[in-house]
C-alpha cells in the first residue's frame, strides 16, 4: 500500500502532460520560428468548441472528435500563417505580440457570439470515467488516458524531428535558414507544416482540457499563462524541455499545495521565477 | 473653483429637476458582460429582457429605457465611471446590474450623492447595502445561506464535525466566517479548514488534505464556472462518497453546468440556495418556460437576480406614479413583498436588502434527469451579518 | 561658460531633439478639449490620462531600455494601495498621497531591478510576468489590508489644494491627472533627451555593445526601472485618488498586458506612442463597449490586427514612416 501522497502526485503528473500537449506546440513554434503566437491557446480553444459541439449536439463519441480537433485547429492555423504570420517573420516581436493577441481578442468574442458565455459540460465516454485501484491508490482513469497520449504525442515528435527526412529540413531550417534554403529546402513551407502541427497538438489539447479545466470563451486567456511558464520553464523549442517542465510544474504545484496549502497560489509562480533565475534559458534551452 | 462651482451647478441640476419632466426613464445597467464573468453578466441581462418582454416597456406612463455598460470584471474604478457617466451624461435616473461587489462598492458613493436609487442585481457580499442609502439588494448575501446551512446541518442534518474548503478571496472568506461561526454556534466543531487559491484548476491536493482527517462532512464554497465539476471530479477521485461523507455547499458547486459535468458522481451532494430552475411553483414553472423559448437555456440565480430588479423597479415606479426620484423610490420599496420564481421575497425596510426563503437541496435523480430536489426550507431568512452588527 | 562654437556634434544632436515642435505643443492644447468639447465625458478622460502616464512609464523601460515587462502593473498597483492606505490611515491629502505612492513603488521596483538587469528577452518577460503575478496574489492574501477581492475600503481624498472636491462631473479628476501626466511627460523628456536617455537607446540596441564602450549598462537599467516603477506608481496612486477605490484589478496581470498593448499600438519608444495608444485604445473600448457590451472584444482585436498590418511599430512608427517616404518624393 502507498501512502495517499502518491494518488496526489499521480494527478500532479497528468495535470501536467495536458499543460504539456497545450503547450508544447507554441515551445517549437517560438523555439523554431522565433514567432510569438499569444493566440495558441485560441487554436486550442477551438479544438475544444468542436469537441463539445460534436458529443453534445451530435452524439459523437469522444474519441473520433480527438483526431478531428487536431485537424481543425491545424488547418485554421494554415489560413492564419498564410494570411497574418508569415508576413510578421521578420518583424519585431512586439508587433507580433499586438497581432496575436488582436487575435486572441477576435477569438473570444467569437466563442462568446457563437457558443454562448456559459460552460461547455461534456461527458466523456463511461470508459474513461471512474478510477482504478493500484497498490491502495485511486489512479483517475481519464488522467491515466492523458498520460497515454501525451507519451504517445512525445515519441512521435521526438521520432519525427530526429529521424524523419521532414525533421532533418525542419533542424535544418532552424540552425540557418538561409543555408537549408540554398540545399532547396522550402523554408516556408516547412515553416507553415511546423506550425500547423503546433497548432493541431494545441488543437486536441483544447479537447482534452474540458474534462479537466472546463471550456467558455476565456480560455484563450487564461491557459496563456500557464503555457507561457511551461514553454521559458523547459525551453524553447525542446520538446523534451516542455515535457520535464510540465511535470515539473504539475507535481511542485500539487504536492505544494498538499504540504503546504497557505502557499498554494505563489507556488507555481515561484518555482518559475527560481528556475529562471538558476537558468535563464530554461531546463533544456540552447540559447 | 470656477470649474467646480459650474460642476456644483450642473450636478444640482441634474438631481433636482425631477426625471418626470420627460416621459422616458433611463436604467442605467452596469454589469460585467465581457471577461471571466461574462456569463454572470448575460444571465442577469436574461432576466432584465425577459421582464421587459413580459411586462412591456412602459410603466406609470413612462417608457423605460436600459442603457448597458460594461466594467470587464471586478474593476470598482471602472463602476463608478460608468455610474458617473451614465448619470451626467445618459441622464439615467436608475443605476442597476452590479454583478460583483467591487463594482457595486465602486458606484455606491455616485448612487448617494446623485441620489439616485441603485438596485443590485447579484453582488452578494453583506456590506454593499450599508454603502449608500439608495441601495436595495434583490440577489443574495453570502452568509444568508452559509449561515443557514450551517445551522441546518447541526440541528437536523445529523453532523456535528466539518471541514471547511473555500477559495481564497473575498466572498469565499465571508462564507467560510459565516459557515464556521454558524456551525460553532449550533454546537457543531470545526475540525478543519482550507483555503484555496481562485484561480484553481486542480483540486485533488485539497480534497486528500481534507480526507487525511476523515471528516464527517466538508463544506465547499468555490464560485460557478470550470472549479465546481473540477472539484467534484477531484472529489470521486479521491474517495470520497457523498453517501458516507456529507459534502455541504452553497449553489454554486451544485450549478446546472457543474452538475452535467458530473452527472452521477453528484448525487447525494447537500446545499443550500434560494433558487433553482427545478423549484416547484407554477410561477416559475411559467418563467423556465419562458426563459428557454427566449434563450435556449434555463434561469439561474443571476438571470432570477435580474427578473427580480426589473420588477422591483417596476413596482416601485407604480406606486410613485411614475416619479424616478431616489427618495421617492427607496421609501415606495422598503417592505415591498412580491412573488418571484423562487418564492415569496421581501425587502427588509431598515436594510434594504433580500429576505427570502433558503431552500435544503439534495441532488438525485428524477427520471432521466439529474437535479437539485429541495427537502427542507427555512422561511424569511435575514442577512445574519447585519443583524449581528445591530445587536 | 562654455563657448557656443565648443559644444560637440551629440550636445547638438541631443539639443535638436528637445526642441518643442509645433506638433507637439497642438497636441497639448488638444488635451485641454475635452473641457469645452466633450465635458460629459471629462472621467473617461481623467482616467485616460491616468492609463497614458502609466504607459509613459512601460516606455521609459520598454520603448528606451528594451525591457519588455509583462508585470508592469504591479508598480501601478503598489501606488494605487499605497495611496488608498495612506488616505485612510494618514489623511487624505492627495498630492503627499503621490508622493508616498511614488516612494513606496519606487522603492520596490529598486529592490527588483537587481533581477531584471540581469536577464533578457523571453526570460525577462516572463520573470516580470512571475513577480507581477506574485505581486497580485501577495495583495490578495493580506485580506486584512487591502480587502482582497472586495477592493479597499475607507478611501477619502480631501478637496485638491483644499479648494476643488472631486466631483461627479470628473472637472477636478481630469485637470489634476492631466496636470500630473503633463509634469511627468516634461521630466520624462528631459530624461530620454539627455545622455542618459541615450545610453538607453544603446542598450535597447546592443547590450553586448554597450559595456565595451564605457557605459554601465546594469546600472542604467536599473535606473531606468526604479524611475518607471515610482512613474508607475504615481498612475496608480492618481487612480485611487480619482476614484477613490482600490482594487485587485490594479495590480493584474489583465492590466500589465493591456497598457503593454496600448504603448505598442501607439508605437513604443517614442514619448508620445503611450499617450496615442492610452487615447485610441480606451476612446475605441469605451464606444465599442457602448455598442455591443458583449463583444467589443471583437472590434478591439480587428483594430489590432488592421494597425499591424498597415502600420508596423505602432501607429506613430508607421505614420512617421509613410510620412518620410511621403516627402521624400
Amino acid at each position: 500500500m502507498l501512502p495517499p501522497v502518491f494518488g496526489v502526485l499521480f494527478d500532479g503528473i497528468a495535470y501536467g502532460m495536458l499543460l504539456f500537449v497545450l503547450s508544447v506546440g507554441l515551445s517549437v513554434t517560438l523555439g523554431l520560428m522565433n514567432f510569438v503566437n499569444l493566440a495558441h491557446c485560441a487554436f486550442a480553444m477551438l479544438g475544444g468548441y468542436l469537441t463539445a459541439t460534436l458529443v453534445n449536439d451530435f452524439n459523437w463519441s469522444f474519441f473520433a472528435t480527438l483526431p478531428l480537433a487536431f485537424i481543425a485547429a491545424a488547418t485554421a492555423s494554415i489560413a492564419f500563417e498564410r494570411v497574418f504570420y508569415r508576413r510578421l517573420y521578420r518583424a519585431g516581436d512586439l508587433d507580433q505580440v499586438l497581432l496575436t493577441i488582436g487575435i486572441a481578442f477576435v477569438s473570444v468574442a467569437i466563442a462568446a457570439y457563437l457558443f454562448g458565455t456559459a460552460q461547455q459540460p461534456i461527458q466523456t465516454p463511461p470508459l474513461l470515467r471512474g478510477a482504478i485501484d493500484f497498490l491502495g491508490l485511486s489512479l483517475g482513469k481519464y488522467r491515466l488516458f492523458l498520460i497515454a497520449i501525451a507519451l504517445v504525442v512525445t515519441i512521435l515528435l521526438v521520432v519525427g524531428i530526429e529521424y524523419t527526412r521532414f525533421g532533418a529540413q525542419v533542424r535544418a531550417a532552424v540552425d540557418n535558414q538561409r543555408m537549408a534554403g540554398g540545399l532547396g529546402i522550402n523554408v516556408e513551407r516547412t515553416f507553415a507544416v511546423t506550425f500547423a502541427l503546433g497548432s493541431g497538438l494545441a488543437g486536441l489539447g483544447g479537447a482534452l482540457a474540458i474534462e479537466i479545466v472546463g471550456l467558455d470563451p476565456n480560455f484563450s486567456f487564461i491557459y496563456l499563462v500557464y503555457v507561457l511558464i511551461i514553454v521559458s520553464v523547459g525551453g524553447l523549442g525542446s520538446i523534451a524541455g516542455s515535457l520535464a517542465a510540465a511535470i515539473l510544474i504539475g507535481v511542485s504545484d500539487i504536492a505544494g499545495k498538499y504540504y503546504f496549502p497557505e502557499l498554494g497560489a505563489f507556488l507555481i509562480y515561484l518555482v518559475m521565477v527560481v528556475i529562471l533565475m538558476w537558468r535563464p534559458s530554461g531546463l533544456f534551452g540552447r540559447r | 473653483m470656477k470649474r467646480s462651482l459650474f460642476a456644483g451647478a450642473a450636478l444640482l441640476a441634474v438631481v433636482i429637476l425631477p426625471a418626470g419632466a420627460n416621459a422616458q426613464i433611463k436604467i442605467g445597467v452596469i454589469n460585467s458582460y465581457s471577461g471571466q464573468f461574462a456569463d454572470t453578466g448575460a444571465q442577469i441581462d436574461n432576466g432584465i429582457k425577459l421582464y421587459m418582454k413580459q411586462h412591456g416597456d412602459t410603466v406609470a406612463g413612462k417608457k423605460i429605457e436600459i442603457i448597458r455598460k460594461d466594467t470587464g470584471g471586478p474593476n470598482p474604478d471602472v463602476a463608478k465611471r460608468l455610474a458617473q457617466e451614465l448619470i451626467v451624461r445618459d441622464k439615467a435616473d436608475i443605476l442597476a446590474g452590479f454583478t460583483l461587489t467591487p463594482e457595486a462598492l465602486g458606484a455606491a458613493s455616485v448612487s448617494e450623492e446623485a441620489k439616485k436609487l441603485m438596485v443590485v442585481m447579484n453582488a452578494a457580499t453583506s456590506i454593499v447595502t450599508t454603502k449608500s442609502p439608495y441601495i436595495v439588494r434583490v440577489s443574495l448575501t453570502l452568509p444568508q445561506i452559509a449561515d443557514t446551512l450551517a445551522t441546518w446541518a447541526v440541528k437536523k442534518g445529523g453532523t456535528k464535525k466539518a471541514y471547511t474548503m473555500v477559495s481564497d478571496y473575498g466572498p469565499g472568506i465571508d462564507a467560510e466566517g459565516a459557515f464556521q461561526k454558524a456551525f460553532k454556534e449550533a454546537g457543531g466543531e470545526i475540525v478543519g479548514s482550507v483555503r484555496m487559491p481562485v484561480a484553481n484548476p486542480d483540486f485533488s491536493a485539497f480534497v486528500q488534505r481534507a480526507k487525511d482527517l476523515n471528516p464527517e462532512s466538508i463544506f465547499v464554497f468555490i464560485p460557478g464556472g470550470a472549479q465546481p465539476a473540477a472539484l467534484g471530479k477531484a472529489f470521486a477521485e479521491r474517495g470520497i462518497d457523498p453517501k458516507k461523507v456529507k459534502l455541504l455547499s452553497t449553489g454554486e458547486p451544485v450549478d446546472e453546468t457543474a452538475i452535467k459535468s458530473m452527472g452521477d458522481l453528484a448525487l447525494d451532494r447537500i446545499s443550500a440556495w434560494h433558487y433553482d430552475f427545478n423549484h416547484k411553483s407554477k410561477m416559475n414553472s411559467d418563467f423556465v418556460k419562458a426563459f428557454n423559448a427566449e434563450y435556449k437555456r434555463n434561469p439561474d440565480f443571476f438571470a432570477v437576480g435580474g427578473y427580480d430588479g426589473m420588477h422591483l423597479i417596476y413596482e416601485a415606479l407604480k406606486k410613485t406614479n411614475g416619479n424616478a426620484d431616489g427618495d421617492a423610490l427607496i421609501a415606495a420599496i422598503k417592505g415591498m413583498k412580491w412573488e418571484s420564481p423562487r418564492g415569496v421575497i421581501w425587502i427588509d425596510p431598515e436594510t434594504r436588502d433580500v429576505v427570502q426563503t433558503v431552500y435544503i437541496r439534495r441532488v438525485q435523480k428524477v427520471g432521466n434527469d439529474i437535479v437539485n430536489v429541495e427537502f427542507d426550507k427555512i422561511e424569511n431568512v435575514k442577512d445574519p451579518v447585519k443583524a449581528a452588527m445591530k445587536k | 561658460m562654455v563657448p557656443t562654437d565648443t559644444i560637440s556634434a551629440p550636445q547638438l544632436y541631443l539639443q535638436s531633439l528637445s526642441r518643442w515642435s509645433a506638433t507637439e505643443i497642438a497636441f497639448w492644447l488638444a488635451t485641454l478639449l475635452p473641457f469645452f468639447l466633450f465635458p460629459n465625458y471629462l472621467s473617461l478622460a481623467s482616467q485616460i490620462a491616468i492609463t497614458a502616464l502609466f504607459a509613459l512609464s512601460l516606455d521609459l523601460i520598454l520603448g528606451y531600455a528594451g525591457v519588455v515587462s509583462l508585470g508592469h502593473a504591479a508598480f501601478f498597483g503598489i501606488g494605487a494601495y499605497a495611496a488608498g492606505l495612506f488616505s485612510k490611515f494618514v489623511w487624505g491629502e492627495p498630492i503627499s498621497g503621490l508622493l508616498v505612492a511614488a516612494l513606496l513603488a519606487g522603492l520596490a521596483g529598486y529592490a527588483t531591478s537587481f533581477i531584471i538587469c540581469r536577464f533578457r528577452h523571453l526570460t525577462l518577460i516572463m520573470l516580470t510576468l512571475g513577480l507581477g503575478l506574485l505581486a497580485f496574489e501577495v495583495a490578495n492574501s493580506a485580506h486584512w489590508l487591502t480587502g482582497g477581492s472586495d477592493g479597499l475600503q475607507g478611501v477619502r481624498i480631501w478637496p485638491l489644494f483644499g479648494i476643488f472636491k472631486f466631483d461627479l462631473y470628473g472637472y477636478t479628476a481630469y485637470s489634476y491627472s492631466l496636470a500630473v501626466l503633463f509634469l511627468f511627460f516634461l521630466g520624462m523628456r528631459r530624461l530620454v533627451h539627455s545622455p542618459f536617455g541615450l545610453a538607453l537607446r544603446g542598450i535597447r540596441e546592443n547590450l553586448v555593445r554597450m559595456p565595451a564602450i564605457g557605459a554601465a549598462s546594469r546600472a542604467h537599467i536599473r535606473k531606468a526601472y526604479t524611475i518607471a516603477a515610482a512613474v508607475a506608481g504615481i498612475a496608480g496612486a492618481l487612480l485611487t485618488q480619482t476614484t477613490e477605490s482600490a482594487a485587485l484589478e490594479s495590480i493584474s496581470f489583465q492590466r500589465s498586458a493591456d497598457v503593454l498593448v496600448m504603448l505598442v499600438l501607439g508605437g513604443a519608444g517614442r514619448l508620445y506612442g503611450g499617450l496615442i495608444g492610452a487615447i485610441i485604445f480606451m476612446i475605441a473600448r469605451d464606444q465599442f463597449s457602448g455598442i455591443a457590451p458583449q463583444y467589443w472584444y471583437f472590434w478591439i482585436g480587428i483594430l489590432l490586427i488592421v494597425v499591424v498590418m498597415l502600420l508596423p511599430n505602432g501607429i506613430l512608427g508607421g505614420l512617421s514612416k509613410i510620412f518620410a517616404r511621403w516627402s521624400r518624393k
